[in-house]
């Protein structure tokens, strides 16, 4: 069975039509991110799917619970799944220990809280107020809440916003253990390296509809698109897109009859393809 | 597979965590349980006269004060912290969790209670020591201030619960609830002696819980041959039990329908 499963989901906002007929199924085990622009209908999707926001139309099934229903199975639906919201805060007068251990307590099975401090890097921070703790430091926090409870489905929002590069690399360490233990994670992203690193899957959402969805490497055609070989004749620098850049260096080898002068050749990135496909062209 | 934890026993825990959470704001601690007893101080000193044989104004001014804490500290302070959690998100990230709403309602109501405590212990202890207080000595007495106290609790808590989806944002809030709680004070003779008002201020008081506290207070603080300078010449407190229990059933409805977790 498939962790999220969703067909013609729409959603309007008064005149509005932020979600346009959302179709998506993401499996068990998966790590899936979504991406899209500003306003794109991303978090009104994810927020239909956590349950803090009611649809208008299509049918939506989360670790097989329609996330709109408030019965006694909403408690037992949330007490299986993990949210990271995208900006959260509180008056900070708890430790990190402290509000770690009091949200375990929510949970039928939660992780060890030790454990959870120490994978989002905090261990030095344990005992330290909330408020006294940077910006990273606190999205960390807000990612060990998201996982205490041991969830089957992690729902993450813009998780390493204001992180430095060290502590997204052990993020995305940390994201990957818990794929490995078999956690489904739903991911939104600005980063594309982001998603190039951990998502199985991609979806690009773009004014309420979803563009395409496909791996990191397939995404737009990426895997077959025109490889660019570059490189410096005199004083000016040569470019040529090409299906077989390999042919192209030879017949350049020969050329120059041996180094080929600042020789690059690059396929188009993610971001590339992304930004085209949400129709943004590089300045 | 272990079960949910209960919602009451999550209740207690949220409980303990308010209580810890409210001791380390050290401004709203010493606001929330000193104001009443600095009130006493001031009110106590200027107003030295007895307003009946036997009653002076401090003794009248306790019982007003205990009625109005029960205000301050649940109905004043969750309808104005409430809207504060729901703009930091807090309240979001808890409703992602499988924490219950009532949970989280019944850790507000032992917040309440825990400040209450503290609070009529100080105004009674100051107010014997310094200011020449009465304590009553009849046991009913001390059983109506008990189910008054408690009653008094449970609706201001309900009501501040329910009042929070009122104030737009958590920085106004303040702006919203404190000139209700002021008048209602005013109107309802905490600072004022009540039967001195003209009835229209009466009237519009006894609309609303504050004036019923305030006169079950002195019918317990009071002695009962002051009972015949009240409005309707009687304490009036099985009118006091109803009004108090439609208001608290008032405040649970909206609570339980209305609360709002988030922003928007």
């Amino acid at each position: 069975m498939n962790a999220i499963e969703v067909k013609g989901l729409h959603k309007s906002y008064g005149a509005v039509q932020a979600v346009r007929g959302i179709d998506l199924s993401i499996a068990t085990g998966e790590i899936f991110a979504l991406l899209g622009p500003n306003g794109a209908g991303k978090t009104t999707t994810v927020e239909i799917l956590e349950g803090f926001r009611s649809r208008d139309s299509g049918d939506v099934s989360v670790l097989g619970f329609d996330p709109h229903d408030e019965g006694a199975g909403a408690r037992e639906w949330r007490n299986r799944i993990g949210i990271v919201l995208q900006s959260t805060s509180d008056s900070g007068d708890l430790s990190v220990g402290e509000t770690i251990e009091h949200f375990s307590g929510y949970y039928s099975n939660p992780r060890n809280v030790e454990e959870v401090i120490n994978s989002v890097g905090l261990d030095e921070k344990a005992g330290s107020l909330i408020r006294k703790l940077s910006g990273g430091q606190r999205r960390r926090l807000d990612v060990a809440l998201g996982i205490i409870g041991n969830p089957e489905l992690l729902f993450l929002d813009e998780p390493t916003t204001g992180f430095d590069p060290e502590a997204r690399r052990s993020f995305w360490a940390l994201i990957q253990k818990l794929r490995s233990d078999g956690t489904t994670i739903l991911l939104t992203t600005h980063y594309l390296d982001e998603a190039e690193a951990l998502a199985d899957r991609v979806g690009v959402i773009n004014e309420g509809k979803i563009i395409e969805i496909s791996t990191p490497i397939e995404l737009g055609g990426r895997s077959t698109a025109q490889a660019l070989v570059s490189w410096r004749e005199g004083s000016h620098t040569k470019s040529l897109a090409t299906d077989n850049p390999t042919a192209v260096v030879n017949k350049l080898t020969t050329q120059f009859n041996g180094e080929i002068p600042e020789l690059t050749v690059t396929r188009p990135s993610l971001e590339d393809i992304y930004l085209k496909m949400i129709g943004v062209t590089h300045e | 597979m272990n079960k949910i934890p209960s919602t009451i026993s999550l209740g207690i825990r949220r409980g303990g965590l308010e209580i810890r959470q409210f001791s380390r704001q050290r401004e709203s601690v010493v606001f929330t349980l000193l104001f009443p007893v600095i009130l006493l101080v001031i009110f106590g000193s200027v107003f030295t006269d007895t307003i009946a044989p036997n009653v002076t104004f401090s003794q009248y001014f306790v019982a007003g004060m205990i009625a109005s804490g029960l205000v301050n500290t649940g109905f004043q302070a969750l309808a104005i912290t409430i809207p504060l959690e729901r703009d930091f998100g807090a309240l979001k990230r808890l409703r992602g969790t499988p924490m219950p709403a009532s949970s989280y309602f019944i850790g507000k109501a032992i917040l309440v209670s825990v400040s209450m405590v503290i609070q009529i212990l100080m105004l009674l202890g100051f107010g014997t020591i310094f200011f020449g207080v009465d304590m009553p000595t009849d046991i009913n007495k001390w059983i109506t201030f008990t189910w008054l106290t408690l009653l008094g609790s449970a609706c201001s808590t309900a009501l501040g619960i329910a009042f929070s989806i009122v104030p737009k944002s958590g920085r106004g809030a303040s702006a919203v609830v404190s000139p209700i709680v002021i008048i209602l004070q005013f109107f309802s003779g905490v600072f004022l002696i009540y039967t001195q008002l003209p009835s229209w201020m009466q009237q519009f008081a006894a609309l609303f819980p504050l004036k019923w506290l305030t006169q079950g207070m002195r019918s317990v603080f009071l002695p009962d041959s002051f009972a015949t300078q009240e409005v309707a010449k009687s304490w009036e407190n099985g009118k006091t039990f109803l009004i108090l229990l439609v208001w608290l059933v008032v405040g649970i409805f909206f609570s339980v329908r209305k609360f709002k977790w988030d922003r928007d």
